[in-house]
């Protein structure tokens, strides 16, 4: 997923992103979201075609390749650089807490040998600390890629890991 | 006219459809055509989140009976025994006799639970949420008729005024007085937004409400357009939420076609867009100018205010920002009118509130009750009691930004006046119930790195006052506090409280007050003692070289006596 992008695929991924959301200012957040669903982050040379693509007279935008990288790393969802194959995105809120989810990260680092915010040499995994979901009734919760798992407990984390592998 | 005797719903979150809810749907569909059932059962599908072992889950109404976990074995068993005999399949119910997770509020149907108020999940967990016409029969889109054909902009105004609803997302502003606003603003175009960013830590009634009834936001919007004079209209949901985000993308769809929304709703001359915007990440973004900074493409850092969103919003124009749990109680207030909806609640604060429970509680999960309740109602009732009988120690409320309320005050009513009185915050609704294995230095801690993390760093008490307040925080939890870190805390946090930009800076040391106020004898205990009653923080014993130290200290007497001897050398 988070292999490195040929110029004419990011290309071709803005085109359609661009047919999709337009180019005005509020296109900006939306493009950012596809770019980093399909590649798995933004690489860097998209700030400068991004800025380009949406610089149109008719507008009146004047964005600078700064404004574009000054959006992308305010919005957690949104990743800079490339991660592992899985990202696991664990709750670290108080919810999760109280019922356990300390454990629940202990087993997770244990199992990959990571710290919150690593990736694994091999590129499998990454772990990323992350707020509230909004699942809370079944804590502690994390997302692996998008499935979600609740009620975790420290000893079901290898199993789970395992249906990754 | 066909009746249905029966309606069936397929969980499908992402975890069921993983686990072969679509296969189950399938077959069900299968099985129930072919016992010729399909004219008097429905068959639809239900977003539930509720415990692992549990899923896919079935749930058949009227009986409201929960299937689960369901396999395709089981689907001839359900359709024959239940649907076709009207017995209920006992070996399936594994989940009614074992309840948990956030599926408590369904149960409230099979008499199992008190019966709560609901007003805003009216509809949820009962109709299919993709099906226009579901909602049609269950009363849906009634009071955009009464409002479009037989009420002025000025007279909805004035019902939801005399209603007494209060924003829900927290601060409890009055709704109808905000609609005001935004209706005298002078300027045009107006705007409405939805504000679905809920982010806020142990918050998700906004899903709930989304996902299980998604036209009623709709409907509720394109009312409160018509009131406001607004044409077009936003809904910003958090980005994680997938399943919410399909659903409406599917309502708005649906309604549009139908002529409930875009271009001459209901045969009038009144025009309303809705435009779905999925966030990308940030708690932030639920403070209103921070969101209407987002929706224009921005980083989401708020405004400074004034000049309020109602007359200087979304592209600098006026614009209503609505909770979607306000939102969703409109619908019902211009239905039933005004005097229906204050008989709920207390004097002060008028209606339901969606509460979500969770922590060290039997039963966890969302329920809607009048305001005013207690908090010893909802853990006794609702949770269950305690887990393991434990002792209560705290309720945390309204999520991180909220209060930390000790057992003491649990006999207080909650409504937003009484709480208030009591130096405590509603906030959203979230209840965070722990039990006395919770530490509250190691609570703080938790609290505190959300703050620092989340802090949108535009204005400078914030960005370093989080950083610090953690700081001063994990050094008493690792047993490096002193006494005077105390004060410190106290007077930052208050500083913070003045200086901030924003709700976030101001009330990332609420909690913190509140222990200080409640549990300054635990603190101290960390710090003097460098022991954790709850057995959480990990003290490290003081090393060798520690202990000589402090024995090497030279006493008072020693130091006078030395200065003695050498005067007189």
């Amino acid at each position: 997923m988070s292999d490195q992008p040929s110029q004419t695929e990011l290309d071709a991924l803005l085109e359609q992103a661009v047919r999709r959301h337009g180019v005005g200012r509020d296109a900006l957040i939306p493009i950012l979201s596809e770019v980093n669903k399909s590649i798995g982050y933004i690489p860097a040379e998209a700030f400068g075609k991004i800025r380009r693509r949406l610089n149109t007279p008719q507008e009146g935008l004047f964005l600078a390749d700064s404004h574009v990288f000054a959006v992308a790393s305010f919005y957690q969802m949104l990743s800079l650089q490339p991660t592992g194959a899985h990202v696991i995105r664990y709750c670290e809120s108080a919810p999760c807490h109280v019922v356990g989810a300390r454990q629940v990260l202990e087993a997770i680092q244990d199992e990959l040998g990571i710290l919150p915010g690593e990736t694994t040499r091999d590129r499998e995994w990454s772990l990323i600390p992350t707020s509230c979901i909004g699942v809370c009734g079944v804590g502690p919760v994390f997302l692996i890629d998008q499935d979600l798992y609740g009620n975790v407990t420290p000893d079901r984390v290898h199993e789970i890991l395992d249906r990754y592998r | 006219m066909k009746v249905i005797r029966s309606l069936v719903l397929v969980s499908n979150d992402p975890r069921s459809v993983e686990l072969g809810a679509e296969e189950v749907f399938r077959a069900l569909h299968a099985e129930i055509r072919s016992q010729g059932l399909h004219d008097q059962v429905r068959i639809g599908t239900i977003g539930v989140v509720g415990e692992q072992q549990h899923l896919p889950l079935v749930m058949v109404y009227p009986e409201a009976v929960a299937y689960g976990p369901v396999t395709l074995d089981d689907v001839h068993l359900i359709v024959e025994e239940h649907l076709l005999k009207g017995q209920i399949v006992m070996s399936l119910l594994r989940f009614l006799q074992e309840p948990a997770g956030e599926l408590a509020w369904l149960r409230t149907r099979s008499g199992a639970l008190p019966v709560q108020q609901r007003i805003v999940l009216e509809r949820a967990g009962i109709i299919d949420p993709y099906s226009l016409d579901d909602y049609l029969l269950h009363n849906g889109y009634t009071a955009l008729g009464k409002a479009l054909t037989s009420m002025t902009p000025e007279q909805i105004i004035d019902e939801v005024d005399q209603s007494g609803l209060q924003g829900r997302g927290g601060a409890g502003f009055p709704t109808g007085r905000k609609w005001g606003f935004v209706r005298a603003a002078p300027s045009h175009p107006k705007y409405i937004i939805a504000n679905a960013d809920e982010s806020e830590p142990g918050t998700y009634k906004d899903r709930l409400i989304i996902e299980g009834d998604p036209f009623s936001l709709i409907e509720a919007m394109t009312i409160a357009a018509y009131a406001v004079g607004a044409n077009e209209g936003f809904i910003y949901i958090r980005g994680e939420y997938r399943l919410a985000y399909q659903r409406l993308e599917n309502a708005i769809r649906l309604a549009e076609e139908h002529g409930l929304l875009g271009d001459a709703i209901f045969g009038t001359d009144f025009t309303f867009h809705i435009h779905l915007h999925a966030g990308a990440g940030a708690y932030i973004c639920g403070e209103e100018t921070a969101l209407i900074e987002s929706l224009e493409g921005k980083r989401g850092q708020p405004r400074a205010r004034p000049p309020y969103p109602p007359s200087y919003g979304l592209w600098g124009k006026p614009t209503l920002v609505n909770n979607v749990e306000t939102l969703a109680n409109i619908p019902a207030i211009i239905r039933h009118g005004s005097e229906w909806y204050r008989q709920f609640g207390t004097p002060s604060s008028r209606g339901t509130k969606v509460y979500t429970i969770m922590g060290n509680v039997n039963f966890t999960g969302a329920i809607e009750a009048p305001l005013g309740i207690t908090l010893r109602e909802v853990i006794e009732i609702y949770g269950k009691g305690m887990k393991h009988g434990r002792r209560l120690k705290l309720v945390q409320t309204g999520g991180s930004s909220g209060s930390i309320v000790p057992a003491s005050l649990q006999d207080t009513p909650m409504d937003f006046e009484s709480w208030r009185k009591a130096g405590a915050s509603l906030g959203s609704g979230a209840l965070l119930i722990c039990d006395e294995r919770t530490c509250v230095v190691d609570l703080a801690k938790v609290l505190l790195q959300f703050f620092r993390f989340e802090s949108c760093a535009k204005c400078t008490p914030c960005r370093t006052g989080t950083q610090r307040l953690y700081q001063i925080v994990d050094a008493i939890s690792k047993g490096h506090g002193a006494l005077a870190d105390l004060d410190e805390l106290q007077q930052l946090g208050k500083d913070m409280e003045l200086l901030s930009n924003c709700g976030l800076g101001q009330t990332a040391s609420v909690a913190l007050r509140d222990i200080l106020k409640h549990f300054r004898d635990e603190v101290e205990e960390h710090i003097l003692e460098r022991k954790c009653r709850a057995g959480v923080c990990r003290i490290p014993a003081l090393s060798p070289y520690e202990i000589a130290a402090a024995a090497a200290t030279p006493s008072q007497a020693a130091i006078e006596e030395f200065e003695g001897s050498t005067e007189s050398v």
